[in-house]
């Protein structure tokens, strides 16, 4: 059925000209282009995968980390990335019938679909710079102990997560937020913690419904929960209180998961944000009618190849991020 | 560019009138795998999470081969491979592959000889 080479005449074969894999030059190119940025996603993810491995016993739930949703309170996990997913396909969609409408040169139809395709690629930019917001601001916080493990608390009646407001004590003390009017124009800080970590362990001490819930997996696929006397003997390795996370401190577990989480995720997300770049280009340019005048579409093929490229890539980020 | 469309899926068990039909069809059957991947992810059923295949999940394999399948057919269908020339097929297709397991195989070996390093080795990371 396909042949490799489809040369009709002998004689053509080295004048030029050939298309032996029927396939324009552009159109070659950018598959060029997607297969060596496949491996580069690919690079990463293996080595989200071997970081994984290697701490296998102590890697954060993704149920656990994910588990908003916007305008909803409560505990939804995996929903909105499942939504977030579907937005991507659908785009893919219109991308795929906007080619599609130009190879019959329906220019209406093109702009069309196109329009919509664009709306969906910046819902999902969207949607995920919520989600980077969400995971950046953190909704329980957490202790650091010196070895740079991840202490959480849950209440011993319900097993829900308890956040550090709903426990720790208020001790007044001189420790307030640098300001630069307060020091030398150049000292300030960031960002300070709600609460000091003896103020986490003074209400841990008075709070008899509280535990601690480790980093460790049990064979159930779930974090080991601390009876009562070995939280309080755990919490003495206290050294700081975390909330939210960033490339350093990470309230969820591991720093490498939020490491990768940010990495994987952004690369990913800046491809989507060129994705529509060039696809505004392109959608302004059939409503000028450069493809029209040009007597084919093709250009709408190639960029519609790199959108797909972008879902085929979710596709595997979803799973190995949110689902395995 | 291919202008002939084959409107075959599923190995011919499903013919679509036109290329239009075709893709409202592949997304309908991508939409299905993905909430049969959310709602497994959700419900973990205990006999998958408790059994394992070359030290995996049975779970996680599931996850992986629908993962898989999904790339397919985006692969095949929204990415028009399934009308290009089957030498440019292979070219795309199968190199990816095999520098993928080739790197994935040696990282998570690797991965895994850390682990146990960390783990029976005098080392104490976990304080």
């Amino acid at each position: 059925m396909d042949s490799t080479v489809t040369t009709t005449t002998e004689e053509k074969v080295w004048g030029g000209g050939n298309r032996p894999l029927n396939a324009s030059y552009g159109k070659l190119m950018m598959w060029f282009f997607l297969v060596s940025d496949a491996l580069t996603f690919s690079g990463f993810l293996a080595s989200y995968g071997f970081s994984r491995f290697k701490f296998i016993e102590t890697w954060p739930i993704a149920d656990q980390v994910f588990t908003h949703v916007p305008f909803f309170h409560g505990n939804y996990p995996m929903y909105y990335v499942a939504f977030m997913t579907f937005i991507l396909i659908m785009s893919s969609v219109t991308m795929v019938l906007a080619v599609d409408a130009g190879h019959r040169m329906q220019k209406t139809k093109v702009i069309w679909y196109m329009f919509l395709t664009i709306i969906g690629g910046a819902i999902f930019v969207g949607s995920q710079a919520w989600e980077w917001a969400t995971f950046i601001k953190g909704d329980y916080g957490a202790i650091e102990t010196k070895g740079g493990r991840i202490l959480q608390f849950v209440k011993a009646d319900t097993g829900e997560r308890a956040a550090l407001a709903d426990f720790a004590k208020t001790i007044p003390s001189e420790r307030t937020e640098l300001d630069r009017k307060d020091g030398v124009w150049f000292m300030s800080e960031g960002y300070m913690p709600s609460y000091t970590v003896n103020e986490v362990k003074e209400g841990l001490l008075a709070n008899p419904n509280i535990l601690i819930r480790t980093e460790t997996i049990n064979e159930d696929g779930e974090k080991v929960v601390l009876n009562r006397e070995e939280s309080l003997k755990k919490i003495r390795d206290a050294s700081q209180v975390v909330e939210g996370a960033n490339l350093i401190h990470n309230e969820y577990g591991s720093r490498l998961f939020a490491d990768f989480f940010f990495f994987i995720t952004g690369f990913h997300g800046f491809h989507v944000f060129s994705g529509v770049v060039i696809n505004i280009i392109i959608f302004f340019n059939v409503i000028l009618g450069t493809y029209e005048r040009r007597g084919h579409y093709e250009m709408v093929e190639k960029v519609g190849l790199y959108w797909h490229f972008v879902d085929l890539v979710w596709v595997f980020v979803f799973t190995f991020f949110y689902l395995v | 560019m291919a202008h002939a469309h084959k409107l075959e899926i599923f190995r011919g068990l499903l013919k679509f009138k036109s290329n239009t039909q075709k893709i409202w069809g592949v997304l309908v059957f991508l939409t299905i795998v993905t909430a049969v991947e959310v709602a497994l992810g959700i419900i973990k059923p205990h006999s998958l999470t408790h059994s394992h295949f070359l030290g995996m999940k049975l779970l996680n394999w599931i996850f992986i081969t629908l993962t898989l399948v999904k790339a397919y057919y985006i692969a095949w269908d929204f990415m028009h491979l399934r009308d290009e020339k089957s030498a440019l097929r292979r070219a795309i297709v199968w190199t990816p592959i095999f520098l993928v397991l080739y790197l994935v195989f040696i990282l998570l070996f690797e991965a895994d000889y850390i682990y146990n390093v960390f783990k029976d080795g005098f080392v104490k990371w976990n304080f």
